[in-house]
């Protein structure tokens, strides 16, 4: 169908982009370097509970997710390239693109983040592969949702790094104490029956952020 | 040859309490041609980005209909050429994967590269086909614009300022384009130049009083 | 508009002077004495000021989404100055609610913070008009400023029913009515409020309804002034 197709297209030119470029990957690898290697120097030879573990996780992903997802609109804003791709595709099938583009670059950051914690913190181990899997995929779907909507309201704000977090947070805590808490279920071990609640909000978040962004994209993108 | 025609209805568009125009009417039927005319900052590239359906006017109604079905406004993509010295492409892919990578988003469809290269070709750019744009001079990207404007054989195509930063070698190929432009769909051109403006059998002006 | 001023003004002040002054006795007689809740004694006057607050600022949330949905559909400025005003007055209730809240906490529980859910709640809605000020302040063309503020607003708008509804049923916390509260949903919710306190308190609720639908008004015209006032830009 011609609708996956193009969207796949937008998907395939960034992915081509990032490649060539490596704009996002580079911030976020830094990013994440930077922060892991400041918390192990304060915490010294501390080693944190399990909640604190899942708080820690979660926090980093926040800001390197924050440092690299807005790139996705504020590139081509930068770049003035967005006039190009509104005469060149629908807001829907754009939307969808970098949605997916955005899910991609945010799982692949929270799994880079896993493998570095399990190597640094001792503490950090991953008792229930269920919960946590589910929890990665549901927290990336659902931090994607967001933020990708509101890269593209910041982009068209002409306002660049400093009004991104503050935007984002309040939009983000729903999930944010969500994935800490069933994060911290699945470092403690615990039965995935006491995570289906949890589940349910984070589906819960996806569904409601994916097709309310999906509605209001349209009156971002165009004027 | 598509059977098309645009039509502007009384439209006009405010901008931070500043009138740019109003009530523009105008219709073309294909084949024909447009000429939007007026000095620096009448509003001539507002308009067409209205024409394109990029921006939505204040007041007023645009519409673009083919083969006796109006085009809504997000699918006007798929029947509108737009060439600016504006328009941006991607300076870190080639020309013909600029090519192929804006026609597979707007048609879901991979381009052959046999229609790449007789565009390229005619443009002039056939030699510098895996060059990427972000090396090109300004003239060369104008061309290559030119290009991915025509891949799906617009409808409508609408050149704002369409001889910038071109030589005369580039300006004869354009001239050959709006012509070709105006004999089989509608061409719409915004420009200050006489020259230009005289290419279309219409004209209207904007401009304050 | 000047009946609801007015009854807004005396509402408010009786509440004011009810909920302050009316003695809590252990076995009340009529109208003019409150029953001892268990537990709570003189600091359940706070519910008079607390409830009202929280209930106004969300009103004034919704209201402020619902007509920034409606500046979308018609491009009409005056949608933009009532979602702006709206959201204005619901960023005021919000500190009151907040500020009230954490007196309750700290008679209540001992520290003015505890980031239960309804207290982190109230603070993530006072981010949310933070930000979408801040959104506001960043954009210079009207009709782009009135059309992302929109959206935003209504993109927050979406996550409130997550912490009014559903946090607080996960993660167990101090409120009355939070999972974990042995009494129950709480005063409120189960209505064991005695009708002299009920009185007060639905006075107290329609009081501060009624001040917001008046401050709005004056906003509203005020603003409206102004932008006829301004001279173009460019």
């Amino acid at each position: 169908m011609s609708v996956r197709a193009q969207i796949g297209a937008v998907v395939v030119k960034d992915v081509r982009s990032e490649v060539r470029n490596r704009y996002a990957i580079n911030a976020l690898v830094m990013f994440v370097v930077t922060a892991v290697a400041t918390i192990l120097f304060a915490l010294r030879s501390e080693q944190p509970g399990p909640a604190t573990l899942a708080g820690m996780y979660w926090v980093v992903i926040f800001f390197s997710a924050m440092s690299g997802l807005a790139r996705i609109f504020v590139s081509e804003e930068e770049r003035g390239t967005a006039l190009t791709l509104q005469l060149t595709t629908s807001p829907g099938i754009l939307f969808a693109g970098k949605l997916a583009v955005n899910t991609g670059l945010t799982l692949l950051l929270t799994l880079s983040v896993s493998a570095l914690y399990i190597v640094t913190f001792p503490g950090f181990v991953i008792r229930s592969p269920d919960i946590f899997a589910l929890t990665v995929l549901l927290g990336s779907i659902g931090f994607s949702a967001s933020a990708t909507i509101l890269a593209a309201i910041i982009a068209k704000a002409n306002s660049r790094g400093t009004l991104y977090p503050v935007l984002s947070f309040p939009i983000l805590i729903p999930l944010l104490m969500t994935v800490m808490n069933a994060t911290e279920k699945a470092l403690e071990g615990a039965a995935f029956i006491e995570a289906v609640g949890d589940m349910q909000v984070l589906v819960g978040y996806c569904l409601i952020m994916i097709a309310g962004s999906f509605l209001l994209f349209d009156y971002v993108w165009n004027d | 040859m598509r059977s098309s025609s645009v039509k502007l209805d009384s439209v006009s568009k405010r901008f931070n309490r500043r009138t740019i125009f109003e009530k523009v009417s105008a219709s073309v039927n294909a084949p024909g041609s447009l000429a939007i005319t007026g000095r620096n900052g009448s509003g001539k590239s507002t308009l067409v980005k209205i024409l394109a359906g990029v921006l939505s006017a204040t007041e007023g109604k645009v519409s673009l209909t083919v083969d006796g079905h109006e085009i809504p406004r997000e699918l006007l993509y798929q029947q509108v050429g737009f060439v600016s010295p504006y328009l941006m492409l991607y300076d870190e892919f080639s020309a013909a994967e600029n090519i192929r990578l804006l026609e597979s988003m707007r048609s879901g469809k991979r381009a052959a590269d046999t229609e790449i290269d007789s565009l390229l070709d005619m443009v002039g750019l056939a030699h510098r086909r895996n060059d990427r744009i972000g090396t090109f001079s300004s003239g060369m990207k104008q061309r290559a614009k030119y290009a991915v404007a025509l891949i799906h054989r617009p409808a409508m195509l609408i050149l704002d300022e369409p001889t910038s930063n071109l030589d005369a070698e580039g300006i004869a190929i354009v001239r050959g384009v709006a012509e070709r432009q105006s004999t089989s769909g509608i061409l719409i051109v915004a420009t200050n130049d006489s020259e230009e403006a005289g290419w279309c059998s219409q004209q209207i002006p904007l401009g304050i009083g | 508009m000047n009946y609801i001023r007015m009854s807004a003004i005396v509402i408010i002040t009786y509440v004011l002077i009810s909920g302050i002054a009316i003695p809590i006795v252990p076995q009340p007689q009529g109208w003019f004495e409150f029953p001892v809740i268990p537990g709570l004694e003189e600091k359940a006057r706070n519910i008079f000021f607390h409830v009202p607050t929280a209930w106004t600022t969300v009103v004034a949330f919704l209201v402020s989404m619902w007509y920034g949905l409606r500046y979308l559909r018609t491009r009409n400025m005056d949608d933009d100055l009532k979602s702006e005003a709206s959201a204005g007055l619901g960023f005021m209730f919000c500190v009151l609610a907040t500020i009230t809240g954490a007196l309750w906490a700290k008679f209540n529980w001992g520290s003015f913070w505890n980031w239960d859910p309804r207290e982190t709640s109230i603070f993530i809605l006072l981010l949310i008009y933070g930000a979408y000020f801040a959104l506001r302040s960043a954009i210079e063309v009207e009709e782009t400023r009135a059309r992302l503020s929109a959206v935003y607003a209504t993109l927050a708008g979406l996550t409130v029913p997550f912490f009014i509804f559903v946090l607080p049923r996960i993660v167990s916390g101090l409120h009355p009515g939070a999972k974990g509260d042995p009494e129950g949903a709480g005063p409120v919710v189960e209505f064991k409020m005695s009708p002299s306190m009920l009185v007060v308190f639905i006075l107290g609720l329609i009081g501060f309804n009624l001040l917001y639908v008046w401050l709005l008004n004056v906003r509203v015209r005020t603003a409206r002034l102004e932008y006829r006032r301004s001279t173009p830009q460019g």
